[in-house]
């Protein structure tokens, strides 16, 4: 268990839910005991459904295996990837909260370079929680961070910022690499440790890696699907990156920001490079295609919801994508499917639901 | 047959190869630690980090024979490894106060291998005390109005004198850094020697189309995550980076007046490429370029009517950097911010100016939706062609609601004749 240096006041105790894909055990739970304890947790068992995954004691949880997932969403349930960690989704949407903090069970507790140990929830809930800054670059990096501030020339309508809508965090130890990368830096450690949080500007996507990653559900959940990927399907390790591009493209158009940064996570496991290449294979071919496409993505101004940019944007994938490869076209399907799915369990509580176009 | 080297050899011959990843040598045994201190030596690997190194193990051994040999602390910097020839690089510093003596010896162990071009504030009346040791061309008044001609030269005035010498250099590289900033020393209490940090963030490509999330990924011990396109992996040229600042941040005067005791100690050990389409303020306090390719546009043009000596009195630079950032998105060029700081020391009184204008606070609001609009033609295929049709965009557009920018372009016009004539001569 990392022992904290202070005392832990946990901030949005009640409107944060901790979700966390699993198909191994719960062990790294142990060492986030003191900084998790507080919260609730909503687990997605990957695999084998009958297998018993054990969480440590004194945990607040709920968990679902794939059993639960097909009695939950019934013939909806084609759009949760199987036997890849996208599943995580299926947290994102049976939430009840305002906030998510996502984690995958092969990351620790990291400490800073003073030693002490890293709250890494705590820094997740103040990006979230103090504005972004998109529409100018502040090179003092986030102006809202104690000991720092807009710098000289950067104009003071646009101090108040964006709301946040994602907080992208990094990792230390083992980084966050592709297959290619991993075969040729196999020694390849990050060491280095940047203390800074900053504002992906609009206009400019990025690669979202689901790690160790905290959203607003309110303000982006139905943007935060992770595709089909894993099990029967023709592409993996891209999971993350499909909702990260979808949902930057949704939030340069909605006027929200998304920060990058702090907080560090210690990330224990090195996956096998040549299964990865494997499963990456495609991606890397199709990720050429694939970035020409988000970048040039238009919405309507008439999309002012996620939902309808979120189905907007699937009518894109299947009109630009889909003769790339089939795989769109389902892609298209599953992302219209998530959205269904997400106003079923999601209703809006004074709106009505927002027909799909 | 040759004896082979003992396992003890070989691991203190590969502690050396790795010497830089190594973080705290005390646990090593004494007699191995001296080994190791004199095969470092006989490598030529002594720099001033290793030097710590050894020396806080305070082994009595180790301590005894660097005194033996008279090693001094402050070493002269390894010569960087990167490409760059020493005769490629200008260092350019507008001399706004007089005695630069003490500015300039805090800089002798980065400086005094390069060239120096010192422009004289024309503003400035004293005479400028320069010390010895230095390989300088000074420039004053009377240069600038020979070169420019005295209705050309209130270009120069103030901060602007720099672009003097930006004007009037030969080389490739220009590294510019205001006269009241000293070296700042990094997390590990190592000097930082800015002008091996901008030369790598110049000589490395940049990554404007896509934003890496591991930052520089050039860097030793970082590289493109997983998600990065490879076609973009060999990235661009980069024409300018942007350093930051220690203690005393380029705020400006409102900001400076509210918050009179903060400091900047944050020391964020990144540079990263600022993204094709963002804009961001450019200060001119600590800032490097690659003058063969965007020289022209790092220009002296918005001059404000209460414009003073203290940065937070001024918008020049502002704007100029936004003129180079369009350029070079334009272009397809990188812009690099981050490493590396300078220690900027305080002077002036911020809420004295704030009792000026302020006008610059004020012309933001108009000049950033501006260059955020502002589109360039694609026959514009150099720094200067960019230049001139932005003139032209800013004398039409905010000419009408300002007499200030009518005039800013006028000057961007005057500039890059200049800049042709002194080209060609």
């Amino acid at each position: 268990m990392a022992e904290p240096s202070t005392k832990i006041i946990p901030l949005l105790k009640d409107e944060l839910d901790i979700v966390i894909p699993t198909i191994r055990n719960l062990d790294f739970l142990e060492m986030w005991r003191p900084f998790f304890e507080p919260y609730h947790l909503i687990i997605v068992q990957d695999g084998d459904p009958s297998k018993t995954i054990k969480v440590p004691e004194g945990f607040d949880y709920e968990l679902y295996n794939r059993n639960d997932i097909n009695r939950v969403l019934g013939p909806k349930a084609s759009c949760i990837s199987f036997k890849d960690s996208a599943c995580r989704c299926f947290g994102f949407l049976v939430s009840k909260k305002k906030y998510i903090f996502t984690i995958d069970d092969d990351c620790f507790v990291a400490k800073d370079p003073s030693g002490k140990y890293i709250n890494a929830l705590e820094q997740h809930i103040k990006n979230v929680l103090t504005p972004s800054t998109p529409f100018f670059f502040n090179t003092l990096y986030d102006p809202y961070r104690e000991g720092a501030d807009f710098v000289r020339g950067y104009p003071f309508s646009l101090r108040g910022g964006a709301p946040t809508a994602v907080s992208h965090g990094l990792w230390l130890n083992i980084p966050d690499y592709d297959a290619p990368t991993q075969l040729v830096k196999p020694l390849e450690r990050n060491t280095r440790y940047v203390d800074a949080v900053l504002t992906i500007p609009k206009g400019t996507l990025f690669p979202m890696c689901g790690m160790n990653l905290a959203f607003n559900r309110e303000l982006i959940g139905p943007a935060m699907y992770f595709g089909l990927m894993g099990d029967g399907q023709p592409i993996g390790r891209y999971d993350d990156m499909w909702a990260g591009w979808c949902t930057k493209v949704i939030c340069d158009h909605l006027g929200l920001g998304v920060k990058t940064g702090l907080p560090y996570i210690w990330h224990s496991k090195a996956s096998n490079p040549f299964v990865n290449l494997k499963k990456e294979y495609k991606g890397i071919f199709w990720q050429e295609e694939l970035i020409p496409f988000f970048r040039s993505a238009v919405l309507p101004k008439e999309c002012t919801t996620v939902q309808e940019c979120y189905i907007e944007l699937s009518k894109q994938v299947r009109a630009k994508l889909g003769q790339l490869d089939p795989y769109f076209n389902k892609l298209a399907d599953a992302m219209l499917i998530w959205i269904e799915a997400w106003e079923e369990l999601n209703p809006p509580a004074d709106q009505p639901i927002v027909p799909a176009k | 047959m040759r004896t082979p080297p003992s396992l003890l050899s070989l691991t203190i011959d590969l502690a050396l190869h790795n010497l830089s990843n190594i973080s705290d040598l005390s646990p090593v045994p004494d007699h191995i630690l001296l080994d190791l201190f004199l095969r470092t030596l006989r490598a030529g690997k002594l720099t001033e980090k290793v030097l710590k190194l050894f020396m806080a193990t305070g082994k009595d051994e180790v301590l005894s024979l660097i005194e033996a040999l008279n090693i001094q602390h402050i070493v002269i910097p390894v010569l960087p490894t990167t490409n760059i020839k020493d005769a490629e690089v200008d260092i350019v510093i507008g001399a706004l106060h007089s005695d630069l003596t003490a500015f300039l010896n805090e800089w002798k162990p980065v400086f005094s291998r390069f060239h120096l071009i010192i422009v004289k504030d024309p503003d400035l009346l004293e005479e400028l005390q320069i010390p010895e040791g230095f390989n300088l061309d000074v420039y004053t008044k009377s240069d600038i109005d020979q070169v420019a001609g005295s209705s050309t030269s209130i270009l120069f005035s103030g901060y602007s004198c720099r672009y003097f010498g930006y004007l009037i250099s030969r080389k490739k590289y220009i590294i510019s850094v205001d006269d009241d900033c000293i070296p700042a020393r990094d997390a590990n209490g190592v000097l930082v020697d800015i002008v091996a940090q901008h030369i790598t963030n110049l000589a490395t490509p940049a990554t404007p189309f896509f934003f890496n999330t591991l930052y520089d990924p050039y860097r030793k011990g970082a590289d493109f995550v997983r998600g990065y396109p490879f076609s973009m992996r060999s990235g661009v040229e980069c024409g300018l980076s942007c350093g930051l600042w220690l203690n005393l941040a380029d705020y400006d005067a409102p900001t400076q007046a509210l918050k009179p005791e903060q400091k900047n100690s944050r020391y964020v050990d990144a540079v990263l490429t600022v993204p094709a389409g963002a804009l961001m303020p450019v200060s001119g306090i600590n800032m490097a370029f690659n003058r063969e390719l965007v020289g022209p546009a790092l220009l002296p043009a918005l001059r404000l009517a209460g414009e003073g000596k203290l940065r937070w009195e001024t918008v020049e630079d502002i704007w100029s950097g936004m003129c180079v950032k369009v350029i070079c998105d334009h272009l397809g060029l990188g812009v690099k911010s981050g490493l590396p700081y300078v220690w900027r020391k305080e002077r002036g009184n911020a809420i004295e100016s704030l009792k000026k204008e302020w006008e610059g606070v004020k012309l933001m609001e108009e000049v950033v939706p501006f260059f955020q609009s502002i589109q360039l033609q694609r026959s514009a295929t150099t720094a200067e062609d960019c230049v001139v049709e932005m003139a032209k965009t800013v004398k039409e557009q905010l000419g009408q609601t300002d007499p200030m920018f009518a005039r800013a372009a006028e000057a961007m016009v005057e500039w890059v004749k200049l800049w042709k004539a002194v080209q060609s001569s």
